[in-house]
């Protein structure tokens, strides 16, 4: 079983679907510890980047996963343009003249991209960002290939990691990001950079499990 | 949510579109991607001075652009970051040759924006420099964290540079001033009301009648500290106090105090607060050389205010004297 390029294209416009349902929510957490803009900015820029797809829909799976980084990079300012730009960037690269996936190649596209989010952001985990929903969301999957576990077990495992992780963040004290200017008073709130990444590993699980 | 706009989503390009009707003398305004440049540029053989930052924060940035400070500015989404193809076409169009210099506010998403942005200017040839004022003595600064924020420096930074640029001073000339008027200058900020941010369409934070917020940024973000509402002349000491012993203050120096309100705060309050700050710089031995009043770093609608302290010698002095024609800022022309 593999992840085909309708399959990701089903993911892309699902991650529309999702960031536009969550846009309140998103903007909510990030009223708490940040600057209320969060899920505005994911949702203004997810529907750029899916204006763009039908352009390339006939493309190979890197290409997709590009042209919706560069839309990203263009429409959603914040720390989120160039942090989300650059995931799908890497993905792309990654992903580059494949037309489909397997979860393995899956699993290195998002270790590109999380390579990526970590040189742009400098970030590391335990410092209430994204990277704490997608580093345990990588290691999940790399484990379950490892351990032999089919597609649909482990996308489930990654996406469960993730949410786990996204929960952790509640009580860090945020290190990067306007909400590290609060200090500890960033204690106790969920991250919504963590819970924008848990939301689209999250699509990608609710899509491609077959 | 009771605003003067027609839709969140047409705030940024309506207000555009009114500074290019009002100023047409001093900018132009350039759509997708949208920037203020000034009107006369590229002016050869000068520096370039490009800044950018969230919109909200009027008149800082697109305020300005114009003779004696920033050739062009990048205005992002109420409280976003600009992205980087904003400030590459806004590079491009201003270069006159002698190098573009980047003003950035020490804030994770603009640092990203520009970087990303110097990378592509300077793969396309264009020489680039970037500095980053974080002077917000109300955040701790460590090596583990995002660092202090750009607030009230910049405004200053980014007319004394522009007079820097005018004399025709080298890229690295202009950006070695511009490090030296960030290194010199701390700022600390209030707010009495939080503010709404249009597409939030409600208030960042909950604020009661009775207390205020300490430490804040520019950006609605809450503050450090919450406590019960003092007067005038202690809030004054609350913001001065940090100044003043942060580096690097002593006796004898001149500074530039700047007092400035965070949008919903009147001229009547901030002369209140700037003759208590006066009197304190004076009481710590600093000579008030020079000021500036009003609101020129904002933050929406929020009722409050933020000092700003720059330690002046001949030659910030002079700059700071120099012509400056924008539309928010003008003088000697």
């Amino acid at each position: 079983m593999t992840i085909t390029r309708d399959d990701v294209l089903n993911w892309l416009n699902e991650c529309g679907r999702v960031i536009t349902e969550n846009k309140d929510y998103l903007t909510q957490l990030d009223s708490a510890i940040g600057d209320a803009d969060h899920g505005a900015n994911m949702d203004r820029g997810f529907k750029a980047a899916l204006a763009k797809l039908p352009s390339v829909a006939d493309k190979d799976i890197g290409t997709l996963f590009k042209s919706v980084g560069m839309t990203l990079v263009q429409t959603v300012g914040g720390a989120g343009g160039p942090l989300y730009g650059t995931f799908f960037m890497q993905a792309g690269t990654a992903a580059a003249n494949k037309m489909e996936l397997t979860v393995g190649d899956w699993a290195a596209a998002l270790e590109a991209a999380l390579n990526g989010v970590v040189a742009r952001g400098k970030a590391q985990p335990g410092d209430k960002t994204m990277v704490d929903a997608l580093t345990p969301a990588l290691s999940a999957l790399k484990q379950a290939v490892v351990d032999g576990a089919d597609q649909n077990e482990s996308l489930r495992r990654s996406a469960s990691a993730a949410e786990q992780g996204m929960k952790d963040t509640i009580p860090l004290v945020a290190k990067k990001g306007r909400a590290s200017y609060l200090g500890e008073r960033s204690a106790g709130h969920q991250d919504p950079g963590a819970t924008s990444s848990f939301l689209l590993l999250k699509a990608a699980t609710d899509t491609w499990t077959k | 949510m009771k605003k003067l706009i027609n839709k969140p989503e047409d705030v940024v390009i309506e207000e555009l579109k009114g500074i290019e009707y009002a100023h047409s003398d001093l900018v132009k305004v350039h759509y997708d991607p949208n920037f203020i440049y000034r009107a006369d540029a590229p002016i050869k053989d000068k520096v370039a001075i490009v800044s950018g930052g969230g919109s909200g924060h009027e008149p800082m940035h697109g305020g300005f652009v114009g003779l004696g400070m920033l050739d062009a500015a990048c205005p992002g989404a109420v409280f976003t970051s600009p992205t980087p193809d904003q400030m590459l076409e806004a590079t491009k169009q201003v270069n006159g040759g002698k190098g573009v210099l980047h003003i950035v506010k020490n804030y994770t998403g603009d640092i990203m924006n520009f970087e990303m942005a110097a990378d592509l200017a300077r793969a396309e040839g264009i020489e680039v420099e970037a500095v980053v004022t974080n002077d917000d003595v109300a955040v701790q600064d460590s090596l583990y964290t995002a660092g202090r924020r750009g607030v009230g420096i910049t405004v200053i930074a980014e007319k004394i540079c522009g007079a820097a640029a005018e004399q025709k001073r080298s890229l690295k000339e202009v950006a070695d001033v511009c490090r030296k008027v960030n290194g010199w200058g701390r700022s600390m900020g209030m707010a009495l009301t939080s503010c709404t941010v249009p597409h939030a369409g409600k208030p960042t934070f909950d604020l009661p009648e009775d207390e205020m917020e300490i430490g804040i940024g520019i950006h609605g973000e809450p503050g450090r500290t919450r406590m019960k509402l003092k007067s005038a002349d202690e809030v004054t000491a609350l913001l001065m106090e940090p100044v003043i012993n942060d580096l690097p203050y002593k006796a004898g120096d001149n500074v530039l105090l700047f007092v400035n309100s965070m949008g919903g705060t009147p001229l009547v309050e901030l002369y209140i607060i700037y003759r208590k700050a006066y009197e304190l710089a004076t009481k710590a031995g600093l000579k008030v050389a020079r000021n500036l009043i009003g609101p020129y770093i904002t933050s929406l609608e929020m009722a409050g205010c933020s000092i700003t302290l720059l330690k002046l010698d001949d030659d910030l002095t002079k700059l700071w004297d120099a012509p400056v024609k924008t539309p928010g800022l003008r003088w000697g022309v």
